[in-house]
């Protein structure tokens, strides 16, 4: 069989001309190509959204600086957040779930193989769009320029008196089509999931990847249609003179931070689930060990999903909600805990007593592990919502969550790149060069992060182009800055290591680390079938099973 | 180590798993019911805190006609379902089509409805609170209905062709569910436009 495999997959290949292996990946609705479509196009906008980010971190190093005007500075905010949000994370686990989802439960393709590549370019042209108000902002007649309302776009400041032009515009119009292109991508995943499982893999025998975005699947189809919904009202609001936002015919701002929010927490839990598959592929196979309480680890990631739906206006305590609307938040803001403190206690269960091997996917996913933790704490202090109202809207929750994502999700997503990537490639990454990547981005990341928590009890306040000498914050701002250009030197090194290991790397093998799911039975790259047959499984581990037929998994589950 | 190992010999006595369009299906009406349920929210939240007029008692009257017809479509749509899968295609013809003049039917009675409160009584999307959610629910499902009756004319089409054959009676009962969804919205879209909010 396996012969048979590479046999069917040397006819594939050949020198074909250029052009028409571009044109390939242009009209391709295979899974693998799409799936690293998306990565790259995340790639290319995380290097655009980290200058954003690192043009602010210059101008804030020094009170008083003059390096961007204040207008510019609102512009580079909001690109920096809509981008790293929706064209960078959102990509990156939707272009992980696409290339892994089929391979790891055993099939040859998503179950609507046309939607996927639609969800794909709807995606990449929400980007294009929103990138394009810099040419066409002001429509064509003028100079263009970036919106720079913030990237939740609180009404009023959308309204049309309040944002001329069009750039308000193209950040509504590539929500609203990279959030269908989401919501197409996450019907693909729920379907796919249930229907087009391989003989044998019952929900109970499912890796955790997958059960993990099916619920990331579930919420995306209940979370990303509210947004969808604000923004068609948003539109209806600044094009035919509707009146949803418009406070002065009595229409209600707030109600915008309520559809935002609905939206704007459960995309939390859209972003980090996935982030927590990654974790629970790669630290098993690295400690050696057997996942540590599936079905617990499945009934919390389902618990988190449910919760994760009733907590948004912890997002909005500093409105002047009445008594019980802040109780009823702050308590389920809380009780969120639960389920990933468990999910904590289960990784580092796996660890316990295993043979820990730190390759560079480990290192990433064990960081993740404390960093996560810290990020939750973080996240009960905000979530408290007396604390909350002295710290919101200062750097303290610009701290709080981007050591949720960056320290969460991007750790977690560098982890699967390193570990998934000589199976997307057929080749082994730089194992040096990772190391290096590992720890600048490490050190950089804590620089930046740990103590931008400080300015920000300080009375720092987020969004701000410049501020005062004297209050103590100048030597904080100074870090953080200098930590962004040791993350900035960490993901360069990254980056180069992928172009090394696509013209350098050494031939990986089909199963370099000795794991246990599918998708390490087939080549690497695999042949655009996937499996010459269709594999079944009787446990969680198939390739254990095959590996020691003598003690297989299945005797135990 | 390679898929060498794994073997057909442990299949199951039989494996199988829900169809494909069916969950599909049901993963976009998710998704739709919670565009619907922010647009709904918005209107119920609105009703009643116009500060100009006209409101919903002075200018909207009950759409009794087209409510009667688009619920009734759904009986005739689940009666052509029941007729493709007997095989009967003229009987599906028939029921297909009475489900789609039902549906047209509908969509005049909100586009008369429409003409009567623009000319005659002067609501526009932007004259309040009122218009701008009413126009926008109410034209949200009437937008769902036209994409539906898009879907049920490029049916209507094949099935006079004689292209739609028995074979296909899984895919038109998966269509079918969409069509069922829209008349649901409408229960849903009627109570609050035109009882609650009136």
């Amino acid at each position: 069989m396996s012969s048979e495999t590479i046999a069917l997959g040397a006819l594939d290949g050949g020198a074909r001309p250029i052009s028409e292996r571009l044109h390939d990946w242009v009209v391709t609705v295979d899974h693998k190509k799409l799936g690293i479509l998306y990565l790259l196009y995340a790639l290319l906008f995380l290097v655009i959204g980290g200058i954003e980010a690192t043009m602010m971190r210059i101008q804030l190093i020094v009170p008083h600086n003059s390096f961007v005007s204040p207008q510019v500075f609102n512009r580079l905010f909001t690109m920096h957040g809509t981008t790293m949000i929706f064209f960078v994370a959102m990509p990156l686990v939707f272009g992980f779930g696409t290339y892994l989802i089929p391979l790891m439960i055993g099939t040859r393709d998503m179950a609507f193989p046309r939607l996927n590549a639609m969800s794909f370019w709807l995606t990449a042209f929400g980007g294009l769009l929103l990138y394009f108000s810099f040419l066409g902002g002001s429509g064509l007649y003028g100079a263009g320029n970036a919106p720079d309302v913030g990237w939740f776009a609180y009404a009023p400041l959308t309204a049309r008196a309040f944002s001329p032009g069009h750039s308000s515009d193209f950040w509504t119009l590539a929500l609203l089509v990279s959030g269908i292109g989401s919501i197409g991508a996450a019907v693909n995943f729920v379907t796919t999931i249930l229907c087009l499982r391989c003989p044998g893999m019952t929900l109970a025998r499912m890796p955790l990847l997958a059960w993990l975005n099916l619920v990331m699947g579930g919420l995306v189809i209940l979370a990303v249609s509210p947004l969808t919904a604000a923004q068609l009202m948003l539109l209806i609001d600044r094009y035919l003179g509707g009146h949803f936002f418009d406070t002065q015919a009595g229409g209600s701002a707030v109600l915008w931070m309520h559809f935002f929010w609905v939206f704007g927490h459960p995309e939390v839990y859209v972003l980090v689930i996935p982030a927590f598959a990654f974790a629970s592929e790669i630290i098993p196979v690295f400690s050696r060990k057997p996942i540590f309480g599936y079905p617990v680890m499945v009934g919390a990631t389902v618990a988190i999903g449910f919760i994760s739906l009733s907590v948004w206006a912890h997002h909005m305590f500093t409105v002047g909600m009445d008594s019980a609307g802040n109780t009823f938040f702050v308590l389920s803001t809380m009780i969120i805990a639960v389920p990933t403190g468990i999910k904590i206690f289960n990784w580092l269960g796996t660890m316990w007593g295993g043979k820990i091997q730190f390759t560079a996917p480990m290192m990433f996913c064990v960081a993740f592990l404390f960093q996560f933790l810290i990020a939750g704490l973080t996240g009960i202090m905000l979530g408290a919502a007396p604390f909350n109202w002295q710290l919101s809207a200062s750097y303290f929750v610009i701290a709080h969550f981007h050591y949720v994502i960056v320290g969460g999700i991007i750790f977690t997503i560098f982890g699967a790149f390193y570990y998934w990537l000589p199976k997307m490639s057929g080749r082994m990454y730089n194992q040096t060069l990772a190391k290096w990547h590992f720890w600048l981005f490490f050190i950089g990341f804590h620089l930046t992060f740990d103590f931008m928590h400080i300015p920000g009890i300080l009375g720092m306040p987020r969004r701000i182009y410049t501020y005062e000498p004297g209050r103590g914050w100048e030597i904080w701002n100074l870090i953080v800055t200098i930590g962004t250009l040791v993350q900035g030197a960490g993901v360069l090194v990254f980056v180069s290591n992928l172009i090394w290991t696509f013209w350098k790397g050494e031939p990986a093998g089909n199963d370099p680390w000795d794991a246990w799911t599918l998708e390490w039975s087939t080549t690497s790259p695999p042949p655009d079938y996937n499996f010459a047959v269709i594999p079944v499984v009787e446990s969680r581990r198939p390739l254990w099973d095959i590996k020691h037929p003598e003690d297989p998994d299945w005797k135990y589950e | 180590m390679s898929s060498a190992a794994i073997t057909q010999s442990a299949a199951g006595p039989e494996w199988s798993l829900p169809s494909r369009g069916r969950v599909g299906m049901g993963s976009l009406i998710a998704a739709e019911s919670a565009i619907f349920t922010i647009f709904v929210v918005a209107y119920l939240f609105y009703v009643g805190k116009d500060v100009s007029g006209p409101s919903p008692k002075d200018v909207l009257e009950v759409p009794v006609f087209g409510t009667i017809c688009l619920l009734s479509s759904s009986l005739t749509i689940h009666l052509a379902v029941r007729a493709l899968r007997a095989a009967k295609i003229g009987a599906f013809g028939l029921w297909w089509f009475v489900t789609m003049a039902l549906g047209a039917i509908f969509l005049i009675g909100t586009g008369r409805e429409w003409h009567r409160l623009i000319y005659e009584r002067g609501l526009t999307i932007d004259s309040n609170l009122f218009g701008t959610t009413y126009y926008s629910l109410v034209g949200l499902h009437a937008f769902h209905v036209t994409a539906g009756l898009a879907g049920i004319l490029l049916v209507m089409v094949l099935t006079l062709v004689g292209k739609v054959q028995v074979e296909h009676s899984e895919r038109v009962e998966v269509f079918s569910l969409y069509w069922h969804f829209v008349d649901v919205v409408w229960v849903i879209v009627f109570t609050v436009v035109y009882v609650i909010g009136r």
